[in-house]
């Protein structure tokens, strides 16, 4: 009997509701308390290819996707086929034997379990459209894992609360129904998995974009804009519904060059701003970028990786803009990079972000990827009040008078950091200049003053210091091998490390901030005998900045780069042969 | 009452002796001045050109930033405080080729700032290229055998754009010109003014001279006629005779940032930063 450890795959074409249908199913778990994580693949087309959601249910926090399938729900033949080495004795199938032509036999053979629901004919009939007829399979999902009906009644009924009240109770007549062909038609105990409810505080199920939007919201960022690339699309669409009504404002601007712009005016006027996209967009944003590094201007750039070159693998993910991101933008200035590792280090990273944006009066890009900017994981409600609010050296209105024709915008300081007083404010001129300028802004070429502002930027970062993010040591501290990883790697290998079929000792230094390097690198990995680096990119390329940065040489990479994320399963694998 | 030396900064301009770019600082000055709205309410988004170059010249709240994108940059501010008289300037190569798509859809977004447009048909800092408004034939350093392509017509373009304000001066007119920018900057919605804009030392074609020869100014035209602007717009294409002054202007257009319901109590700076995230966390369950 398998309690409450459960790994469910709906997978059909585009179209057919496999998205909707994934994230219900996640709810319905979540909102019995128990733990999710889930994770999608679907190609770049709107109609047609093949599109998989698949949902870990676990009585633990789970962190990353599940290799082999418990439940899978195949909305086409396409789906068995492509599946059927993710199946093992005693998982179960559910399919619909009258419109999907497969080999039912090999099926048997293997011990997979068959439940033949005709859900096409009884969305129909049901629901009055097969269009339900994911709604069908979501009831027999929870009558095959004995899971209470309520919780998919009422996510049903959350799900289409803006729509018409018929919509909602179609689907649940759908959802019902499929539950009852189950009971009517299989013995449910014969499936060996069940979900409990357990006794939990609510969890949001969330993704890193969901979080990364929130994060900004709670930041006080009150302007976004951006241009719509996946996999940072959602940030917008986010941003776009609630911001609104926390006084943001949201623009979809024409291209990600007027993006980055239009971001840096609402900025110098004095409004928090952020922007988000891919690498492709986050390219045409470069010289937008270094010139928040000259004029010394607040802002957040959000780069949700996928794999490239170019147009590259446009739904997938990939760690392989590590190096181009580092390098972000002509001309000198420090580059401040977070990673987050998961949905909930999004959140807080970006609301530092805000922070530290305005404190260093520079940029600050926050780094993700299509794996946790598109994969739900259930987490608390976020601890809104800790991190705070802090805006740098923001000068007040009675401030601003005071200091009137004097004002200098990029008055040279101990810290290099200079008062910023805002358009509007009665006295002071603001002058900011994407020239080499003086104090007072003025374009100004001489040796002396060229030799300033760039000691004066360099100075900038230390104001971060202590405010920036640790490298992150999970496990224990003597074990022989030591994994290294950023971003979005942390999932799998926390999960990994937990996995029974691990066979070797391990630890693992998390790095949720890949520039400046974390000022503890060094020392957390003093102890390490031996390093290895987790990424997917296929040439290693935090090795490189590993070794740029302290000299640490690791001993062995493990690299994917395939457009899908490391499973637990793979890890320890590969972590077994070391 | 302002005058017009009140917004001259430490700095002397750089500008070559005889550029069409004093006429048009000047008629910006008096424009401001006239206008009488405290200097520090005002915001300049500047381009990067000779034209540009005014950002250290001119003592409004500046923000020179890149070639080609001064408009992005002026829309942000607005959007970021309402309050502020904003006013985007560049240069023809910075406006219709680097940064045409932003005209394009400045012109459609009808914020409410103006766009000044020092069109001297050449590009000036870079010595001296064919531009986007270059006319056709004309020699230069990067088309020595003559500009192949036609030019960009700023007028059609901004009208056939759905621009809600758009007028022509020239700098050898410094009290008209002041007018048609005072008009723009007072203008709700976006002000667009095309500034013929001699380079004395790279444009041997269009001169002082050229242009005196054949610019007249508009008077008694129906401003809100968009079919007959549309005919004025092409006047230099077909009669080489160019009008100045305003050929198009619709205030009953709402401007963009009134047309946010979050911005109809206030300026998006004056909002209170932290928010109640309750409500949307729930809704995550
Ligand atoms: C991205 C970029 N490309 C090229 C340049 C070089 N550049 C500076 S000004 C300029 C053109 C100037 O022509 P225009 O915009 O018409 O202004 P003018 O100097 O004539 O006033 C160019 C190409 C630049 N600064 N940035
Ligand atoms: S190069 Fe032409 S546009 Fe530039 S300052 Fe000289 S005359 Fe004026």
């Amino acid at each position: 009997m398998k309690i409450n450890n459960f790994n469910w795959k709906i997978g059909g074409p585009a179209g057919f509701g496999v998205m909707s249908s994934g994230l219900m199913f996640a709810k319905a778990c979540s909102r019995a308390g128990l733990f999710i994580h889930d994770y999608s693949e679907y190609p770049s087309l709107i109609r047609g290819g093949h599109n998989t959601y698949q949902v870990y249910v676990s009585e633990k926090q789970v962190h990353s996707q599940r290799k082999i399938v418990d439940l899978l729900v195949a909305l086409n033949e396409q789906s068995i086929i492509e599946h059927l080495d993710e199946l093992v004795k005693g998982s179960g199938v559910i399919c619909d034997s009258a419109k999907v032509l497969f080999d039912k036999k090999s099926l048997k053979k293997k011990g997979i379990m068959l439940f033949d629901v005709p859900f096409n004919k009884i969305a129909k009939e049901v629901g009055g459209d097969e269009i339900m007829r994911n709604t069908v399979t979501l009831g027999a999902t929870m009558a095959l894992t004995k899971h209470d009906f309520k919780y998919l009644e009422k996510i049903i009924n959350d799900q289409f609360s803006d729509k018409d009240k018929s919509i909602a109770s179609q689907n649940i007549k759908a959802a019902r129904a499929g539950f009852d062909f189950i009971k009517e038609n299989y013995n449910i105990d014969s499936f060996d998995f069940f979900l409990q409810a357990q006794n939990n505080k609510p969890q949001m199920v969330v993704t890193a974009n969901d979080t990364i939007a929130l994060g900004a919201l709670n930041a006080g960022c009150k302007f976004y804009a951006a241009y719509p690339m996946t996999p940072a699309s959602s940030i917008l669409h986010t941003l776009a519904a609630r911001g609104p009504k926390h006084g943001m404002v949201v623009r979809h601007a024409e291209d990600e060059i007027s993006v980055i712009n239009m971001a840096q005016g609402a900025s110098t006027a004095g409004v928090r701003s952020m922007v988000a996209t891919s690498g492709g967009g986050f390219a045409l944003m470069m010289e937008g970028f270094s010139l928040a590094g000259i004029t010394e201007t607040a802002l957040v750039v959000v780069e949700v990786m996928r794999s490239g070159p170019a147009t590259g693998l446009p739904t997938w993910t990939d760690q392989g803009d590590l190096k181009f991101v580092l390098g972000a933008g002509h001309g000198e200035f420090d580059r401040v990079i977070f990673a987050p590792g998961d949905q909930e280090e999004a959140f807080y990273l970006t609301e530092l972000a805000f922070n530290i944006t305005e404190i260093i009066q520079s940029p600050v890009i926050v780094l993700s990827d299509k794996y946790i900017s598109e994969s739900h994981l259930s987490i608390p409600f976020f601890d809104t009040k800790k991190i705070g609010i802090d805006r740098g050296k923001i000068l007040t209105e009675t401030e601003a008078k005071k200091l009137g024709d004097k004002y200098k915008r990029y008055q040279l300081t101990k810290d290099g950091i200079s008062p910023r007083a805002l358009p509007g404010q009665e006295g002071v001129r603001i002058f900011l200049n994407s020239d080499e300028h003086d104090e007072m802004g003025y374009s100004e070429e001489s040796i002396q003053n060229r030799l300033d502002q760039v000691a004066k930027r360099a100075k900038k970062i230390k104001a971060a210091g202590k405010l920036l993010p640790p490298a992150k040591l999970y496990g224990d501290k003597t074990a022989k091998i030591t994994l290294v990883g950023w971003g979005s790697v942390k999932g799998p290998i926390l999960d990994a490390m937990q996995n029974q079929d691990l066979k070797k000792k391990v630890n693992y230094v998390h790095f949720p901030m890949v520039a400046p390097l974390p000022a503890n690198t060094k020392n957390i990995l003093a102890k390490s005998k031996k390093i290895v680096l987790i990424e997917t990119n296929s040439q290693a390329q935090f090795a490189d900045v590993l070794r740029a940065g302290t000299g640490i040489e690791v001993d062995h990479k493990i690299l994917r780069f395939d457009g899908r994320p490391f499973y637990q399963s793979e890890l320890v694998k590969e972590i077994n042969k070391i | 009452m302002k005058k017009p030396n009140d917004f001259n900064t430490t700095h002397e301009p750089t500008w070559c002796p005889g550029c069409g770019n004093f006429g048009l600082w000047g008629a910006f000055k008096q424009a401001l001045a006239e206008l009488d709205i405290p200097r520090h309410k005002i915001f300049g988004s500047y381009g990067i050109g000779c034209s540009s170059n005014g950002a250290n010249f001119t003592k409004i709240n500046v923000f020179h930033g890149l070639h080609g994108r001064p408009l992005p940059v002026a829309e942000g501010v607005k959007m970021a405080n309402h309050d502020l008289t904003v006013i985007a300037l560049g240069g023809d190569g910075d406006g219709f080729g680097e940064g045409g798509n932003h005209f394009m859809h400045a012109c459609r977004a009808n914020h409410d700032i103006a766009y000044f447009v020092h069109d001297n048909q050449i590009y000036g800092l870079t010595t001296g290229q064919t531009s986007p408004t270059s006319a056709k034939g004309i020699k230069s350093k990067s088309n020595p055998l003559g500009a192949i392509d036609r030019p960009v017509n700023p007028i059609a373009l901004a009208l056939s754009l759905g621009a809600t304000f758009v007028a022509r001066g020239f700098t050898g007119d410094i009290p008209h010109l002041a007018k048609l920018m005072k008009a723009a900057i007072k203008h709700k919605g976006f002000g667009f003014v095309d500034i013929l804009q001699p380079c004395f030392t790279f444009n041997k074609h269009n001169t002082h001279q050229y242009f005196r020869e054949r610019v007249y100014k508009l008077a008694g035209n129906d401003t809100s006629d968009f079919d007959k602007a549309q005919k004025l717009a092409r006047e230099w294409d077909r009669e080489d005779k160019i009008p100045l002054g305003i050929f198009f202007q619709n205030e009953s257009e709402p401007v963009f940032h009134e047309q946010l319901p979050q911005l109809t109590k206030e300026t998006l700076i004056k909002k209170k930063l932290p928010v109640n995230l309750k409500p949307d966390f729930q809704s995550y369950i």
